[in-house]
């Protein structure tokens, strides 16, 4: 038996998941419609490859990964490339994106796939492979998953496999680990091969033992060490950081990797994207996705990516007195601007809420400092003093209270008996904070630009007058014999540059006249007789052109 | 009395030493001031006080020549800061100072002559182009103090304002109702 450890604070929300787990993934139809965002990832967004009017194939290259930290997109089925334009996202700013929308033809064409051995293939292949198959990270983060797996300097002594999914309403990794637990042990196979971990740990919550048995069944039957590790349920138990810590007894401290602690965490969807992408070629092209909340039937759903989201709830049959969608769940999901938003790959979830489900909060009272969000949170910060400090703009002290730290997981928020939006104060402050940064850049490279930039005109200055010095000594000095004064006067500069030219003219051979084909060589004549004739056009009299 | 005036004056004579050493060895190079108002100016470099640059400015004030209220690059915030470091009172902009939204220059490469008189007005060198050739705006490095559109001989330089994207976005400050005090 694994000794078990336990991170600060922590909640019991009601878990409301066995709405959407009573019926087995179904697989939502084609829509009529897609829209891919090229950004879907954390990191560069990625270069579109198609334009207007192209016909994609499934799983075809639609954007390139650009420099760095990105991802790529395909075409999640066979169609037609309507318009690459801004569309609106799943975001809470609401603002557009740019996006390319596919009209499917429902032939479901796929592009020629293969799979890798990626035992043979050398590990930067392997990763650029995830790269071009855009696999990232599905437990929200969106992160590439091809960056995680660089094996680095530091030894990777355990990799956790988050299946912990702690969030209210969400269960597509349950279902996913109930139905699909062997493609996930072998996405855990390879990642453990990626990084030469010594050994994978799959921490569960125990309110699926659906899941746990389907995974602890698969990992048996695994030649690597692996070990299903039921932990108890309390959000936020599914963080990285949490259940590391749950799981090893290993705190990771502000500003340290994981990584530099021997550990490293992928989310069990990721497993599973990263089998199919190594073993087929398939790249990133749906995710189950939990549609519950305000509906009839809560289901979890296989979507394309690229799905609207009005499309996907249908399935689901919403009550009429749904007003919002969230994406993600209700501690930590962010509300839709529109239904007409497409899934991406970090949708997990979709919530129809309703005043009924969700009703507004009261209204907010004066924060009494009572400290029960410092009790319950699972970064061990002190919630209470962050939102004076946020909600007075004194970023730089929020800062020094570990703002940065905070995982915004609503831990304070479910817990504030003022009904404080406490998160929503601390995205504020780490926005602001994260743009008077950019600025301060921005300022400190102007600043170098405009003082080089003084310093190269005064020293142009300096050296014109130090040129002006010479010219003047040098005509002050009594002029030499004309004889022995080289010839310095513009017309030998110019005889002296037309003699080097025609010397030039002389031994320069033109190129690419060797090994040419029949072909070439008559169209060749034929424009030296062209030419012949052009000049016999234009100088009639004379008998040839001299040469 | 002798032998005190000669402590005194071998006293001051040491002193003098010391001071008079201390002065060449621990020189400062400038004044420190003017950096801690640079740092503050946010180095549009658009010359919109009236002295040819944030660095000028910011010698300027620190030499009592000019006021708090000349950048409004800087926004009242900055005014604010300014006046926070100098300890003198809060002054508002005076009339006429219009605050604009963040903006970058943009050449109409159709139009531009290649004429080099924006590269040469440019305080942070971020026109790329020759004589006679197009020129561009390095839209990465311009700070949007617009002082190459007045040189322009064919107007084709306009400031375009940069539009908020997903990326720049900010969470706004909450907004909720508060329970009225009984």
């Amino acid at each position: 038996m694994r000794t078990l450890y336990q991170f600060h604070g922590g909640v019991h929300p009601p878990t409301n998941k066995t709405q959407s787990t009573r019926t087995p993934i179904a697989p939502a139809p084609l829509p009529g419609k897609l829209v891919i965002p090229f950004h879907q990832h954390v990191g560069n967004m990625a270069r579109p490859l198609v334009k207007a009017g192209d016909r994609v194939l499934k799983g075809q290259l639609i954007g390139m990964p650009e420099d760095g930290v990105s991802s790529a997109v395909h075409a999640s089925t066979s169609g037609t490339i309507s318009s690459i334009g801004m569309e609106v996202v799943a975001h809470a700013s609401g603002l557009p994106d740019l996006c390319a929308i596919l009209i499917p033809d429902g032939k479901e064409e796929w592009v020629t796939h293969t799979g890798m051995d990626y035992r043979a293939a050398a590990s930067a292949d392997v990763r650029l492979a995830l790269r071009l198959a855009g696999v990232v990270g599905l437990g929200g983060a969106v992160f590439p998953s091809d960056q995680k797996l660089r094996s680095g300097k530091h030894k990777i002594k355990s990799l956790v496999l988050n299946g912990a999914e702690c969030e209210p309403y969400i269960t597509c990794d349950d279902m996913l680990m109930r139905e699909r637990a062997t493609e996930i042990i072998r996405g855990a196979e390879i990642m453990r091969f990626m990084l030469d971990a010594e050994e994978v740990l799959i921490g569960i919550e125990d309110n699926k033992p659906e899941a746990i048995a389907a995974m602890r069944q698969a990992a048996a039957a695994s030649d690597d060490k692996m070990e299903v590790i039921v932990v108890p349920t309390i959000y936020p138990s599914g963080g990285a950081k949490q259940l590391m810590r749950i799981l090893t007894g290993i705190e990771v401290a502000t500003g340290v990797r994981s990584t530099e602690k021997g550990l490293q965490c992928f989310n069990v969807a990721t497993a599973l994207g990263i089998y199919r992408a190594l073993r087929f070629g398939e790249p990133m092209l749906s995710r189950i996705v939990t549609v519950t909340g305000n509906v009839r039937n809560a289901q979890n759903f296989e979507v394309l990516i690229g799905t609207p989201v009005n499309e996907l709830v249908a399935l689901a049959d919403p009550l009429p007195d749904t007003n919002l969608y969230i994406m993600g769940g209700p501690m930590m999901g962010v509300p839709l601007p529109s239904a007409q938003v497409s899934v991406v790959k970090a949708t997990n979830c979709i919530i129809a809420a309703s005043d009924k489900l969700f009703p507004p909060p009261p209204p907010a009272l004066p924060c009494i400092r009572c400290t029960r969000c410092a009790d319950v949170c699972p970064a061990d910060l002190q919630p209470q003093e962050l939102f004076w400090f946020a909600q007075s703009k004194n970023f730089g002290k929020a800062q020094e209270y570990s703002l940065f730290d905070c995982i915004e997981c609503g831990a304070c928020n479910y817990v504030c008996p003022s009904h404080i939006p406490l998160v929503q104060y601390y995205r504020f402050a780490k926005s602001e904070i994260r743009a008077l940064e950019h600025e301060q850049t921005a300022a400190d490279l102007a600043r170098e630009r405009y003082e080089f930039r003084q310093s190269r005109i005064e020293r142009d200055k300096q050296e014109r007058a130090e040129k002006l010095a010479q010219k003047e000594m040098a005509a002050r000095q009594p002029a030499a014999t004309p004889e022995a004064a080289p010839d310095n006067s513009a017309q030998s500069h110019i005889q002296a540059a037309a003699e080097r030219a025609r010397e030039q003219a002389a031994t320069a051979r033109p190129k690419n006249i060797d090994a040419l084909t029949p072909q070439q060589q008559a169209e060749i004549a034929e424009i030296e007789a062209r030419r012949a004739k052009a000049r016999e056009m234009a100088h009639p009299d004379a008998g040839r052109p001299k040469e | 009395m002798l032998t005190a005036l000669l402590v005194m004056s071998g006293i001051a004579l040491v002193l003098g030493a010391v001071l008079g050493f201390s002065a060449i060895k621990f020189r400062v190079e400038g004044n420190p001031l003017v950096d801690k108002i640079d740092a503050i100016l946010p180095q549009i470099q658009c010359g919109q006080c009236g002295y040819p640059g944030c660095r000028p400015y910011a010698e300027a004030i620190a030499a009592g020549e000019a006021d708090i209220n000349r950048c409004p690059p800087g926004g009242e915030e900055g005014i604010r800061k300014l006046a926070d470091l100098l300890g003198v009172e809060f002054k508002p902009f005076g009339g006429g100072t219009v605050q604009k939204p963040k903006a970058v220059a943009f050449i109409d490469e159709n139009l531009c002559i290649g004429c080099t008189l924006c590269t040469q007005a440019c305080p942070v060198d971020a026109i790329a182009g020759a004589a006679k050739q197009m020129h561009t705006i390095i839209a990465p490095v311009c700070t949007g103090c617009e002082l190459c559109v007045a040189p322009c001989p064919v107007n084709c330089i306009s400031m375009v304002v940069i539009e908020e994207k997903i990326t720049t976005w900010k969470w706004k400050y909450p907004v909720y109702p508060l329970a009225p005090v009984k």
